[in-house]
């Protein structure tokens, strides 16, 4: 049996990751990785460190203690990434392997070096604007330097009014995939629910993401919404070649697309593993039994269907 | 050593004064997170109030000046909480789910009207009353330069700690202490929990309006002069007092005011007189820059 | 059936409640006035007719209120539908053309119509003055509507601006035309170096912030008297030119030059000129970095900050351009007001002004450059009108001074804007970029 790919072929790596708060210790001692073109679900019961755990993976929060390195081609060299923690430099770029150590970049160098975009909890859309200047803005980085940081756009030359036509197809692109072609002038804020969760990633992914971190992707959602969602998730992975992270409390998304399960627990790590390896973990089912009966019967209730196929 | 002694004692009574106006800075910020940029102007048209209650009180029915005081005070503060309570009701009370500039700007057109209201109705000059309660104690005698302590500088600061102490108790013993700590944590459940948060609010401005009733007497009573652009510039300051204190903490207020009182008065004294305001305004910027959570404030997370 | 007259009864109730709490607002503050006398003691004047003719406007206003808001429920829905309808969008079109025309016939027309001499007041006052103030309304807008940066202290820009052109005059002897830009620029660099350390913090912390900012530049104006001359200001610098001809009578002026008899409202003329390319100038800039990378930035960022540092917009250049943009506009009216004064001095730049400016952009709908235009126009046109009404002051008595009243009714209008129309008079946002409707692709 080969290794699984989070072992083989990681794409991030948490190492011994400790973020405290004054005297609370959210996520305590925590590693893991992320495998390339893997769907790796992040698990656990409420309060268990999980977005805490991805506001530090994207730079909203420095960690107390601990290093998250990346690399879009994965991370194969562990003596690269040891001679970069050594340095004090933040990433590195030589012979085209790009190496990030992410605890020490700012959030916006995250999203914009790096590439690893983000969705939130609660949902953070432009609400003024409408649905595909959302995904226009998305594309910032990538249009700044063709309007020629605003000089080119000023004065309307053709080299900039390409590259906006280009980003235009994109965001059509995908609001076309995600259904809301003909909502496309309306403001994000105006959509239904489920419409703006899909909206955000949308614009997550039109900013060209290696690595997609998904905070509770279908909370909210009904059980049509979210088999979309899972549908939608799958095809990033797939046809757009994106590492997906996601943090899900719908046991049903997460049996349902995950290639890895990483569960928290009081800001501590209690399994690692593929789906089926995860859900027969004494201590993932003692978590959620114990800590809140709604999600250990979501959970119970998502084991049994996935053991009666 | 005399003038520093003298700076010293003029510097804490200032400084009583501005931790009176802070402390209703630093109750709204706390309870809704908002500043309140018209308070300072609330504390000028207490000062006004009192002005007119007192020459009321002394002119029309000849009472003499000192026993004049306490009513004035007493109605000062009744009136100018009435005017906060009102000024909730019609300019914040329905912002508060709206986008979270709009209270501050509501607050900084309240303070506009607020100023030229008062210039309007009583004219853009100073106005003075004659000297009250000006006894003083000499404290050094002899020397060069001889230190006092007067009357109106005791009383000023026996004022503000008896209510201090007044107030403190109320935020911490009772059950609207108990509530507005509450609607602090988080208001939507406050009021899940059956506080009522609206009374709640109102009942902050209303005691932060008292205390700056309390002040605009004080000021009245010891500098003697008010004018209607003199909200601005006091208001800044007790805001700075608050921000440096560390905002939302109570015995913060009072101690930035002091700190900010003091600073006042001794840069005035060995800097420049001129640039007396550009102390305060620096401390502010300087404070909100580089320490946000002042001197007894609590960090701030960013909530993502 | 019985409705109307529970509700007219609440409504006297309430009504009597509003008067008296209107009556224990203004109590001392209205029904008293203290003025010095003879001895220079403060003596009390009453004033009790006014006293209860406040009361009694509380007491009416709320009766009506409660009356209309006690209405059946059919017959509001109704007028909320009516109102609901948009407005045809297709016209606008030809209103952009349409105003600029009236703008560039305006001082013809007013010459023309009312004689060099009567013009004056009307190209200057209504001209000059407005324009400049929608000229930093549409600076400030950058700041404010479309980067959400609420700056307090945005006079202190147009501080900069003004003093820059007064002191660099004497000093470098170069002409308005070559000072203008620098005058930006300067004013620019100021709010780069404000806006640098300040652009981290949270959006109130950063409006105070520059509030203090601008009040230590101001105190300095007041009080560095050998370079700014304090309180009485700088004055004495050249008068405007048309590119070299001085407005003056004479053979070498501009109305010999051209033929035209001299007129001192040529020079008022040609500065509204400049102003309204000026304005029209700030708003080609902003309209099409609107529609750039830099402008959607500027408006993701008001719209939700955290959001646009997860797509990797380095927030704290984009709120530096904003800001420093909005200021340049600022230095660059101030150069303008130096010109029209001739003579700048700090009262020009208090803390009014700054908020004057605000209103402005509030009530006109942060964001919207018509509503900017129409605010400035509502705002300054409006109180220098009533200044005109001489009846006014028939009733009011001759020391009736409707300016007063602009600093009251500016500040209860931000107010009531928050409350009612908190995204301005003109709230309609356009997006910046549309898609071509699906129909049309086929």
């Amino acid at each position: 049996m080969t290794a699984p790919r989070w072992i083989a072929e990681p794409l991030l790596r948490v190492d011994r990751l400790t973020m405290r708060f004054g005297g609370l210790v959210a996520v305590n001692d925590v590693s893991f990785s992320v495998g390339r073109g893997d769907v790796t679900a992040l698990i656990g019961p409420n309060g268990a460190g999980k977005t805490t755990l991805f506001n530090c993976l994207t730079g909203f929060y420095k960690p107390t203690v601990g290093r998250i390195a990346f690399s879009q081609k994965g991370l194969q060299d562990d003596s690269r990434i040891e001679a970069l923690t050594a340095s004090s430099r933040r990433y590195s770029r030589d012979g085209g392997e790009d190496l990030f150590l992410l605890e020490r970049m700012p959030d916006y160098e995250i999203a914009r070096k790096a590439k690893v975009a983000r969705t939130f909890q609660n949902i953070r859309l432009f609400a003024g604007m409408s649905a595909l200047e959302n995904l226009i803005v998305a594309q910032h980085v990538a249009l700044t330097p063709a309007s020629g940081y605003g000089l080119f756009g000023l004065l309307g030359l053709p080299i900039y009014r390409r590259a906006e036509q280009a980003a235009v197809a994109k965001a059509q692109r995908w609001l076309e995939r995600i259904g809301l072609r003909d909502r496309a002038d309306d403001p994000a804020g105006a959509l239904p629910y489920g419409d703006q969760r899909r909206l955000e990633i949308a614009r997550a992914m039109c900013a060209e993401p290696s690595l997609l971190c998904l905070d509770e992707p279908a909370a909210g959602l009904n059980g049509h919404e979210s088999a979309e969602l899972a549908q939608l998730l799958r095809e990033i992975r797939d046809i757009d070649c994106a590492s997906i992270l996601l943090i899900e409390h719908d046991m049903s998304v997460v049996m349902a697309i995950s290639d890895h399960i990483v569960v928290l627990d009081y800001g501590q790590k209690i399994a690692d593993g593929a789906p089926e390896q995860v859900r027969e973990d004494p201590a993932v089912i003692a978590a959620y039994l114990g800590v809140e009966e709604a999600e250990a019967d979501a959970v119970e209730s998502a084991l049994g269907m996935e053991e009666q196929k | 050593m005399e003038i520093f002694l003298q700076q010293l004692i003029n510097g804490v009574t200032l400084g009583s004064i501005y931790g009176l106006i802070a402390i209703g800075y630093t109750m709204v910020f706390g309870i809704i997170g908002m500043v309140n940029f018209a308070h300072g102007d609330v504390f000028m048209l207490s000062a006004f109030i009192a002005l007119l209650l007192l020459l009321l009180l002394t002119q029309v029915l000849g009472l003499p000046a000192g026993l004049a005081f306490v009513p004035v005070l007493f109605g000062a503060m009744c009136l100018t909480a009435l005017w906060n309570f009102v000024i909730e009701r019609v300019a914040y009370r329905r912002l508060r789910g709206s986008f979270r500039l709009a209270p501050l700007i509501s607050a900084i057109g309240m303070s506009t009207f607020l100023a030229n209201f008062v210039t309007v109705t009583q004219g853009p000059n100073n106005k003075s009353i004659p000297p009250l309660l000006d006894h003083i104690i000499p404290l050094t005698t002899g020397g060069a330069y001889d230190v006092t302590l007067s009357y109106k500088q005791i009383l000023i600061v026996v004022v503000t700690a008896i209510l201090l102490a007044a107030f403190w108790f109320v935020v911490q013993k009772t059950s609207l202490g108990r509530a507005q700590r509450a609607c602090e944590q988080d208001a939507k459940m406050a009021s899940l929990l059956g506080v009522d948060v609206n009374r709640t609010i109102a009942l902050t401005f209303v005691i932060g309006a008292a205390l700056a009733a309390v002040a605009g007497c004080l000021f009245l009573l010891q500098y003697g002069v008010v004018k209607s652009s003199d909200g601005f510039v006091p208001g800044v300051k007790a805001f700075t007092a608050a921000v440096l204190g560390g905002i939302g903490s109570l015995p913060g207020a009072v101690l930035g005011g002091l700190a900010i009182g003091l600073i006042e008065t001794l840069w005035g004294q060995y800097f420049s007189s001129d640039y007396k305001d550009v102390a305060a305004f620096s401390i502010l910027a300087i404070t909100l820059i580089f320490m946000p959570s002042g001197l007894l404030g609590r960090p701030d997370v960013e909530k993502v | 059936m019985s409705a109307p007259q529970p509700l007219l009864s609440r409504a006297f109730k309430e009504a009597s409640l509003a008067a008296v709490i209107v009556g224990g607002l203004s109590y001392p503050i209205i029904a008293f006035r203290a003025e010095p006398d003879f001895n220079n003691a403060l003596a009390l004047t009453s004033r009790w007719p006014l006293f209860f003719i406040f009361c009694g406007l509380g007491f009416g206003l709320r009766f009506l209120l409660t009356l209309w808001s006690g209405r059946p429920k059919a017959a509001r829905g109704e007028a909320a539908l009516a109102l609901e309808k948009p407005g045809a969008t297709s016209k606008n079109r030809w209103l952009a053309p349409l105003g600029l025309a009236a703008l560039i016939a305006y001082p013809i027309v007013i010459l023309v119509v009312l004689g060099p001499q009567a013009a004056l007041k009307w190209v200057d006052t209504f001209g000059v003055q407005i324009l400049l103030y929608i000229l930093l309304g549409w600076g400030l807008n950058i700041a404010v509507g479309l980067a959400g940066l609420l700056d307090l202290g945005y006079a202190a820009f147009y501080a900069v601006g003004a003093y820059a052109y007064a002191l660099l005059v004497p000093l470098t002897g170069l002409s308005f035309w070559a000072l203008l830009p620098i005058c930006g620029l300067l004013a620019a660099f100021w709010g780069f170096c404000i806006g640098f350390p300040v652009l981290r913090l949270r959006g109130d912390y950063l409006a105070i912030v520059t509030l203090a900012f601008a009040e230590i530049v101001r105190i300095v104006l007041v009080n560095w008297d050998v370079v700014t001359h304090g309180e009485a200001g700088l004055f004495g610098f050249p008068p405007v030119t048309f590119f070299g001809l001085p407005f003056i009578p004479g053979p070498r002026g501009f109305a010999a030059h051209f033929g035209l008899p001299f007129a001192a409202v040529h020079k008022l003329i040609f500065l509204y000129f400049v102003v309204l390319a000026l304005a029209l100038l700030a708003n080609f800039v902003s309209i099409r970095l609107r529609r750039l990378p830099l402008g959607r930035a500027w408006e993701a960022l008001r719209e939700d900050e955290i959001a646009c540092r997860a797509l990797g917009l380095d927030t704290a250049n984009i709120k530096l351009t904003a800001f420093a943009l909005g200021a340049f506009f600022a230095g660059i009216a101030g150069c303008i007001f130096a010109l029209r004064q001739g003579v700048v001095s700090p009262s020009s730049f208090t803390f009014n002004e700054s908020a004057t400016i605000l209103a402005i952009v509030v009530l006109g709908g942060r964001g919207s450059q018509w509503g900017v235009a129409l605010a400035a126009v509502l705002i300054v046109g409006a109180s220098e009108l009533l200044r005109e009404l001489s009846f006014l002051k028939a009733i009011f008595g001759p020391d009736f001074d409707p300016a007063q009243y602009r600093m009251l009714l500016v500040g209860l209008a931000m107010v009531a804007m928050m409350n009612f129309r908190p995204r301005g008079i003109v709230s309609a946002r356009q997006p910046t970029i549309t898609l071509p409707p699906v129909g049309g692709r086929a």
